[in-house]
C-alpha cells in the first residue's frame, strides 16, 4: 500500500520512513558518519587545491593559485634542462667526425645511447627493433650493404633517404619492370630468375634452360648487377650471390620482382632529424653488426 | 461500465503515427534517390523499408485490436503494459551476444594483429561497434526494459502512451542498426562513444524525447504519493543523456544527400565537449541508469528494506552535481587550461563518497539476509556488481589525480578500470535484473536452473578477473616502459618494444573476455529454457531457491 505503517526493522532496530512501493520499503538508518566525514575531507582537499592550482575561471582570466604552476611552463623548463643537458654532453659530437666518434669510447658510448633510441622511434618500424630487417626491408645487421656500410655511406643514406621525392641528393636507382614493361617474357623471366637462383647456389626447377638464362642475365641485368652477379655499391644495385634477399628467394618471389621491380624507398631523415642525431644514427647502425 | 459498444477506428495516435512514418519513408526515398554515397543511400534505403513496416504494423495492430483502449486498471489493480518490456528484454539479451563477441573479437585482434580483415573487419571499424554494441544497445535496452517495468510497478500505473512505448523501443533498435552497421561501412562521426552521423543522432534525438515523456507521463500517473528512488536516477538518466547528445552532436551536415557533417565546436572547444559527454555517459548512463536497476532489483530480490533513505537522496543529489564536472580529467596534460584540469580532477576526488553511497545502500540492504547469498545465485551476481561499482569508483578518483594520471593516460590501465565497472558492474547488474525480471514477465515461478546461473556467476568472475589483472599489470608496465629514460637522458624503450611487452596480456585479456562470453550464452540458454519451459514442469521440479554449490 501507497502510505504504510511506519514500522520497526527487526535485523538493525532502525524505523521504516513509512513508505512502500511494489513491497519496497526504505529505513531511517542516518548517513554513515566515516561515509559522511570522508566526503568532507574530499571536499577540504578539493578547496586546499584550489588555492595552490589553477582553478575558477573568471571573466577574462582564472584564479592563478598561489604556486603559478601551469602545465606548459613545466614542460617547457623539462624541455629547457633536457637540452641544456645533452648540449653539453653531446657538444663533442657535434664537431667530432664519425671515425672520431666511433674511436672515443666516451664519445661511442653517448652516440649509441642516442642511436639506439633515435633508432627505435623512427627506424624500427620498418627495419625491425634489432635492426633484423624484415621482408622489403634491408637486414641492417648481416654486412650486406645496397648503398655502403661505411659510416660515411651509412650516414649519406639516413640523410637523403632512398628514392625520397623530396631530396634531389637521394640513393636512387631504378630497375626496369621486365615483365610489365614488354622487355622480357614470362618464359624468359622464368628462365632469368632460375639462373640468378643458381648463381646463389639455389636448387633450379627441373627442366629450365639454364644456358638461356645465363644469356637473359648478361644481355639485361649484367649492365647493373655485374657478369658474376655481385653488384655494384655506387650504383645500389644487389649483390645476387650473399644467400641475404630484400625480397625473398623463392623462385616466385624473384619472378616478381623481376617482373614488376620493387623499387621501395626510405625517407630522407635530414629533413626530419638533427645532423647529430643522424650522426649518432649512423654510429649505432654501423654497430649493429654490418658495419664495414 | 458502459456497455454500449463502440464504432472501431483508428485512434489520433495511430493516425499521427502512421503520417509521421510514411513522411519519412518518403523522405528516405528521396534522399536514397539523390544521394551518390552507396553506405548513406543503404541506410536511408533501410530507413525507408523500416518506416513502411511500422506503418504496416500499425495497420495490422488495428485490425486485431478491440475497439476500446485498454483499461488502466482491471479490478482495482494497473493493468500494466509489459509486452514492450518483453521485446526490450529480448534484444538486450541478443545485443549482449553481438557486442560480447565482437569485443572477444577485437580483443583477438590486439593479440593477433593479422586477424583484421581489412575493411571491413579492421579494429577501427569493429571498435565502435563493440563499445555501441556493450554500452548502448545491451544496456541501453536493459535501461530501457527495466525502467518500463520499475516506473510502473513502484508508480502503480500504466505506462503512458499507447504506441508511444513501442515508438521507443523500436525507434531505438533502429538507431541501433544504424550506428552499428555505419561503422561497419565506414560511416562515422569519430567522437568516441558518439560516433553515429547527424541523421542518426537525429533520428536518436526524437526517440529519446519520446522516452522521457513516457516516462514522466508514467510517473505523473503515479497511485503513490512519493516518486520510488530509482526513478530518481532514471529520471536523472534520461534527462542528462538527451542534453549531452545535444552537447556533443551538435554538427551542420555538409548536404542532405551525404552521411557527413562538421561538429560545430573546434579544437580544445571540441576535446571539451567530447569528454564532458564521454565522462557522463559512464555517470549518467552507466551509472545512474544501473543505479536505478540496484535500487529495485536488489531489495526486491534480497526481500529487505533499502538500508538508508537519507543516505539516497544525498548521494543521488551530490552525484547528480559533481558528476557533470569530471569530465576534463580525460584531458590532463593537454592544451586544455590548467584551470579545467583542475576542476576535472578536484571535482573527481568529491565524486569519490557520493558515488560510494550507492555501494554502501546496496551492500547493507543485504544486512539479515546475508545468508541468501550462499543459496541465491542471482542475488550473488547483484550484490557481486555492487562490489565491482565500489572498486571502479574508487579506482576511478585516484586515477583522476595528475601525478597517478600522468602514469595511467593512453595505457590499458584505462581499458582495465573501464572493463572492471562495464564487466563486474554495468553487465553483472544487468545480468542480475534480467535473470529476476524473465521469470516475472513470463509468469514463471522461477529460473529454469539456478545452477546455470551459478556456472555463469564464477565463469564470468574468472574472466573478468583475468581482463582486469592483466590490463593492470600490462597499462602499469607500459606507462613505465614509456617514461623509463637511461642514465644518458635517451628513452629505454621505443614504442614498438612497449607493443611487444602487452602481447602476453593481451592473450590473456582475449581468454578473459572469452569466458565472460561463454559464460553470457549458459545465460541465454537459461533464459530460453525459462521462457519456453511449460509452468507446470520446471519451477515444480525443483525448489525455488536451491543450493548453490
Amino acid at each position: 500500500m501507497s502510505t504504510d505503517p511506519v514500522q520497526v526493522d527487526k535485523v538493525s532496530g532502525q524505523t521504516t520512513t513509512g513508505h512502500e512501493w511494489d513491497g519496497i520499503r526504505e529505513l531511517n538508518t542516518p548517513l554513515p558518519r566515516w561515509w559522511l566525514w570522508i566526503f568532507y575531507a574530499s571536499i577540504a582537499f578539493a578547496f586546499g587545491y584550489w588555492i595552490f592550482y589553477p582553478s575558477w575561471p573568471l571573466a577574462s582570466n582564472f584564479v592563478p593559485g598561489v604556486l603559478g604552476h601551469t602545465n606548459r611552463a613545466a614542460v617547457l623548463a623539462d624541455v629547457a634542462f633536457s637540452n641544456q643537458v645533452r648540449k653539453e654532453m653531446t657538444a663533442d659530437l657535434q664537431k667530432a667526425t664519425l671515425q672520431q666518434i666511433a674511436d672515443s669510447p666516451k664519445m661511442l658510448e653517448l652516440a649509441l645511447a642516442q642511436g639506439k633510441a633515435a633508432f627505435g622511434d623512427n627506424c624500427s618500424p620498418c627495419h625491425g627493433s634489432g635492426g633484423q630487417g624484415q621482408k622489403g626491408y634491408p637486414n641492417l645487421t648481416a654486412g650486406r650493404w645496397l648503398w655502403g656500410g661505411t659510416l660515411d655511406q651509412i650516414q649519406t643514406t639516413i640523410t637523403h633517404g632512398i628514392r625520397a621525392p623530396n631530396d634531389v641528393d637521394t640513393r636512387s636507382s631504378m630497375m626496369p619492370a621486365f615483365g610489365k614493361d614488354g622487355i622480357l617474357t614470362a618464359a624468359q623471366i622464368q628462365q632469368v630468375a632460375n639462373y640468378v637462383r643458381a648463381l646463389d647456389g639455389l636448387e633450379p626447377e627441373q627442366g629450365v634452360d639454364l644456358a638461356a638464362g645465363k644469356q637473359i642475365f648478361a644481355d639485361n641485368c649484367a649492365a647493373c648487377h655485374g657478369d658474376d652477379g655481385k653488384g655494384n655499391i655506387d650504383m645500389g644495385s644487389a649483390n645476387l650471390t650473399t644467400k641475404v634477399w630484400l625480397y625473398g628467394n623463392d623462385i616466385n618471389d624473384l619472378i616478381t620482382t623481376i617482373t614488376y621491380a620493387r623499387n621501395s624507398t626510405m625517407p630522407a631523415w635530414g629533413q626530419r632529424l638533427d645532423p647529430e642525431t643522424i650522426k649518432s644514427l649512423a654510429v649505432y647502425v654501423h654497430s649493429l653488426g654490418g658495419g664495414k | 461500465m458502459a456497455t454500449v459498444s463502440q464504432p472501431k477506428s483508428l485512434w489520433s495516435g495511430e493516425i499521427g503515427l502512421i503520417a509521421v512514418l510514411a513522411i519519412l519513408a518518403l523522405l528516405c526515398i528521396y534522399i536514397a534517390a539523390n544521394t551518390i554515397e552507396g553506405a548513406y543511400g543503404f541506410h536511408m534505403a533501410l530507413g525507408a523499408i523500416c518506416a513502411a513496416a511500422g506503418i504496416y504494423a500499425i495497420w495490422k495492430r488495428y485490425e486485431a485490436r478491440p475497439a476500446a483502449r485498454p483499461p488502466l486498471e482491471i479490478n482495482g489493480l494497473p493493468n500494466y503494459n509489459f509486452g514492450v518490456v518483453k521485446f526490450l528484454t529480448i534484444m538486450a539479451l541478443f545485443w549482449g551476444l553481438a557486442g560480447m563477441a565482437v569485443g572477444v573479437y577485437i580483443a583477438s585482434e590486439l593479440a593477433f594483429p593479422d586477424l583484421n580483415i581489412a575493411p571491413w573487419f579492421n579494429f577501427g571499424r569493429l571498435r565502435p561497434l563493440h563499445t555501441s554494441a556493450v554500452i548502448f544497445a545491451f544496456g541501453g535496452n536493459v535501461l530501457l526494459a527495466t525502467s518500463f517495468y520499475v516506473v510502473q510497478r513502484t508508480c502503480r500505473a500504466r505506462l503512458a502512451g499507447d504506441l508511444a512505448p513501442w515508438f521507443v523501443a523500436l525507434g531505438y533498435n533502429f538507431f541501433i542498426l544504424i550506428a552499428g552497421t555505419g561503422y561497419l561501412l565506414g560511416i562515422t562521426e569519430s567522437k568516441e562513444y558518439a560516433e553515429p552521423e547527424w541523421y542518426a543522432d537525429l533520428w536518436l534525438t526524437i526517440v529519446w524525447v519520446t522516452y522521457l515523456l513516457v516516462f514522466l507521463g508514467t510517473i505523473f500517473r503515479r497511485k503513490e504519493p512519493h516518486i520510488f528512488v530509482a526513478n530518481w536516477f532514471y529520471l536523472a538518466f534520461i534527462l542528462t543523456i538527451a542534453m549531452l547528445h545535444l552537447g556533443n552532436n551538435a554538427a551542420v551536415p555538409i548536404s542532405l544527400f551525404s552521411a557527413k557533417s562538421v561538429i560545430v565546436w573546434s579544437g580544445v572547444q571540441d576535446a571539451m565537449f567530447q569528454w564532458w559527454y564521454g565522462h557522463n555517459a559512464v555517470g549518467f548512463f552507466l551509472t545512474a541508469g544501473f543505479l536505478a536497476i540496484m535500487y529495485y532489483f536488489v531489495p526486491k530480490r534480497a526481500e529487505r528494506p533499502i538500508y538508508s533513505y537519507r543516505l539516497s537522496i544525498i548521494h543521488f543529489w551530490a552525484l547528480i552535481f559533481l558528476y557533470i564536472w569530471a569530465g576534463p580529467h580525460h584531458l590532463h596534460y593537454t592544451a586544455l587550461p590548467d584551470w579545467t584540469q583542475t576542476l576535472g580532477m578536484t571535482f573527481s576526488i568529491m565524486l569519490w563518497m557520493p558515488s560510494w553511497g550507492g555501494m554502501i545502500n546496496g551492500l547493507l540492504t543485504l544486512s539479515g539476509a546475508w545468508d541468501k547469498l550462499r543459496t541465491d545465485p542471482v542475488l550473488r551476481m547483484l550484490v557481486v556488481s555492487v562490489a565491482f561499482y565500489g572498486m571502479s569508483t574508487f579506482e576511478g578518483p585516484a586515477m583522476s589525480i595528475k601525478t597517478v594520471n600522468s602514469l595511467s593516460h593512453y595505457t590499458d590501465w584505462t581499458v582495465g578500470h573501464v572493463h572492471s565497472g562495464a564487466l563486474g558492474w554495468v553487465a553483472f547488474v544487468s545480468f542480475g535484473a534480467l535473470y529476476c525480471l524473465v521469470p516475472w514477465l513470463w509468469n514463471k515461478r522461477e529460473l529454469y536452473s539456478l545452477k546455470l546461473v551459478n556456472w555463469h556467476f564464477w565463469i564470468a568472475t574468472l574472466g573478468i578477473v583475468l581482463y582486469i589483472t592483466s590490463m593492470w599489470v600490462s597499462g602499469i608496465l607500459q606507462g613505465l616502459m614509456w617514461r623509463s629514460y637511461t642514465s644518458l637522458g635517451y628513452l629505454e624503450y621505443s614504442f614498438i618494444e612497449t607493443v611487444a611487452a602487452m602481447h602476453p596480456f593481451y592473450v590473456i585479456r582475449a581468454i578473459g573476455g572469452g569466458l565472460f562470453l561463454i559464460a553470457y550464452c549458459l545465460m541465454l540458454y537459461n533464459v530460453y529454457m525459462t521462457i519456453t519451459a511449460s509452468e507446470a514442469a520446471a519451477p515444480a521440479a525443483q525448489p525455488s531457491l536451491q543450493p548453490a554449490e
